[in-house]
């Protein structure tokens, strides 16, 4: 789960990072209060889950209060990537003499958390990474000691020249690790880490992703969520523990396991069509959930035809037929359907689905030609 | 021959009497695994009753089963906020090979377990795995036992059902197995495609072996160098996720393409220039095998 900045910034300053003063803001008003209290020029910036901010428009520089308010009204509503902008931070301008960048992420090659750092902020790590490696400074982090003091030096000397810099660096580094390990990120950059003119050494942009498996002991942050920014589809899937990402093509995909899931889209597409989304039910035979995947399948008006890919190993597939079809009997749906199931009881499964008048099938591949067929002729 | 667990395999479940614990256990014993412990903290003296009125002791805790059961390898179905703690005491009872089947296990737990399980010198398989398989002699984990037999093609997929559809299609076809082995879904995982191509190309039964992959990561690139330079055996790839969006996780917690990284394109890309066959569809994988054994 990402959140957005201004949620980072709270998290860093609360570690003793430092931080401008800044507050988030949803309507000109308040972004016009805020920058009035803060005084002097101040930047205002989109709260989204994408990068690229500054290049759509939804960063700006405001000199007076009125001029905050101005911009937040046009950034309100924006669209970068797709999001649309709900909320802005207003935040104190910094002068910027030095700009570097200082991460940590779970590396799984490494099998561990990785802490970078390079004197060349403000630009992408993994341009940086690709482009300039000698300006990145690596370093594998024991996840039973953590960052130990002498690393974290080892770290800011990297970046900096001037000792106090350098000790001010190292002190950065090492509350960002705590951040780190206290919220169950698998995530977290400043980048910029900026030096102003008079030697200050500052984050002005912050990044944090948390593990979604750590979110159950991190209520705080599970709160964070932001729901307007997702999908109201993806929403109602998380909540019935389904796994759903929409895409953009006709051919709904309902299918039990992650693998096969992505498999059978990409079958769809071999086939000459496109999948509408991912979704894995998961290895019940719950007629409750095929309902909740059926709705949320059916709600997208893209959706042409539902494919149900179905291997039954230890859920036996007459249990799955039967709830597909209890399912939908609850829940009228205008668009075909099309089954397959295979595995332990297939027989007894496809008797099920016959006498319900259902077209089903035993292979994978004859059931999404046949999807691809009815998604193209509709 | 097999790889990781066959009829020597003395097995203790973790969690044994929760409901997940006891529906596998039960469906394990009928295989015919070794099932000669289990362990649930403040159940020692209890005991599970298997499908044939078998009876496995219950004990408090992982040193205790060892102690008195003398077993080697350990299956948890224990829930994610306890998963880390279950795989270190296993490791520390001197287990060699743990099954973690638990799926949302916190990243970081998993980092620290993998560094105190390989100073133990124990193999984590796992975790959200579905656990492995030797055809005819003992299964470990959530696989049904119906749909393999035994014969000489090795198995390692990230996926579950992925890997029943393509193990279906080969014993369809006639041709059986001598392990499957499910590493599981997420980022950090004990055993990986390589500690597995090392063991298959080890074991003499092996003639051929079918990796089925996905996206995110850089496991089957490293596979396909493995393959390279060290497997003479004929390796057959699967890929799944040609069709995901970047940045968007796709149900398995490691199963995302970061930025421009781990794409299916690019992983089908190291498998084609190691030398290993790719299907194209899961059907495919089985004809390609038939292929290479053929020759």
């Amino acid at each position: 789960m990402d959140i957005h900045e201004y949620q980072a910034k709270v998290l860093l300053r609360k570690a003793g990072i430092p931080v401008p003063p800044g507050e988030v803001a949803e309507t000109p008003a308040e972004a016009e209060a805020i920058a009035k209290k803060l005084g002097g020029t101040v930047v205002v910036k989109a709260q989204v889950h994408a990068g690229g901010r500054g290049k759509a428009g939804g960063v700006q520089l405001a000199k007076t209060a009125a001029e905050a308010r101005d911009h937040t009204s046009k950034i309100l509503g924006m669209e970068i990537k797709g999001l649309v902008v709900q909320s802005v931070l207003v935040t104190h301008a910094e002068e910027i003499a030095t700009e570097a960048y200082l991460g940590v992420l779970v590396d799984r090659k490494l099998q561990a958390p990785l802490f970078m750092a390079s004197p060349a902020g403000g630009i992408d790590i993994e341009e940086v990474a690709r482009s300039t490696p000698e300006k990145l400074r690596k370093l594998r982090v024991d996840p039973r000691y953590g960052l130990l003091p002498h690393q974290a030096y080892w770290i800011a000397d990297f970046l900096y020249d001037d000792p106090d810099q350098i000790k001010q660096g190292a002190h950065i580094a090492e509350r960002l690790w705590r951040v780190f390990i206290d919220a169950g990120a698998s995530m977290v950059e400043i980048n910029p880490l900026i030096t102003t003119p008079s030697g200050e050494v500052k984050a002005i942009d912050a990044k944090l992703s948390v593990d979604d498996n750590e979110l159950f002991r991190h209520l705080e942050i599970a709160d964070m969520r932001d729901t307007t920014a997702e999908p109201p589809a993806e929403m109602l899937a998380r909540e019935a523990n389904l796994s759903y990402v929409k895409l953009d093509g006709t051919v709904g995909c309902c299918v039990n396991g992650a693998g096969l899931a992505m498999a059978t889209m990409d079958l769809v597409s071999f086939y000459g069509g496109e999948p509408a989304n991912f979704l894995d039910i998961g290895g019940s035979s719950n007629p409750d959930k095929v309902v909740t995947a059926l709705e949320i399948i059916t709600a997208d008006a893209n959706v042409k035809v539902i494919l149900f890919n179905i291997f039954g190993g230890i859920t036996r597939c007459d249990d799955v037929a039967k709830g597909i079809i209890e399912a939908m009997q609850r829940i009228d749906i205008k668009v075909p359907i099309v089954i397959r199931l295979t595995g332990t009881n297939e027989d007894a499964a496809l008797e099920i689905l016959k006498e319900a008048g259902c077209a089903a099938y035993t292979s994978m591949d004859d059931v999404v030609k046949k999807a691809v067929d009815l998604a193209g002729a509709a | 021959m097999a790889i990781f667990i066959d009829e020597n395999t003395r097995l203790v479940v973790q969690g044994i009497t929760g409901r997940d614990g006891s529906f596998h256990t039960t469906q394990m014993i009928d295989y015919g695994t070794q099932v000669v412990a289990g362990v649930t903290p403040g159940k020692s003296g209890q005991s599970f009753a298997g499908p044939k009125g078998e009876k496995v002791p219950i004990f408090n805790s992982m040193d205790a089963a060892v102690a008195a059961t003398s077993a080697n390898t350990s299956v948890i179905y224990v829930p994610p906020a306890f998963a880390a703690g279950a795989i270190m005491e296993a490791a520390d009872a001197g287990i060699r090979l743990i099954v973690a089947i638990t799926e949302g296990v916190p990243v970081l737990d998993m980092a620290r377990v993998h560094a105190f399980a390989r100073d133990k010198g124990a193999r984590v398989l796992g975790p959200n795995c579905p656990g492995l398989i030797s055809p005819g002699k003992c299964k470990v984990g959530i696989l049904p036992g119906q749909i393999v037999t035994q014969g000489p093609v090795g198995v390692i997929s990230r996926s579950g059902t992925l890997t029943y559809e393509a193990v279906y299609h080969l014993t369809n076809a006639e041709i059986g197995q001598t392990t499957c082995v499910g590493i599981g879904g997420d980022p950090l995982i004990g055993t990986t495609f390589v500690d597995c191509l090392e063991a298959f190309a080890r074991d003499p039964e092996t003639k051929a072996v079918v990796m089925i992959g996905e996206i995110g990561g850089t496991d089957e690139q490293e596979a396909a160098s493995y393959v390279r330079e060290h497997v003479r055996l004929p390796v057959v790839g699967f890929i799944a996720g040609q069709t995901a969006p970047p940045d968007r996780r796709m149900g398995h917690a490691g199963a995302i393409i970061s930025g421009s990284a781990g794409t299916a394109v690019e992983k089908m890309a190291a498998f084609e220039a190691a030398g290993i066959q790719v299907a194209k569809r899961p059907a495919e994988i089985a004809e390609l095998v038939a292929a290479e054994l053929d020759r």
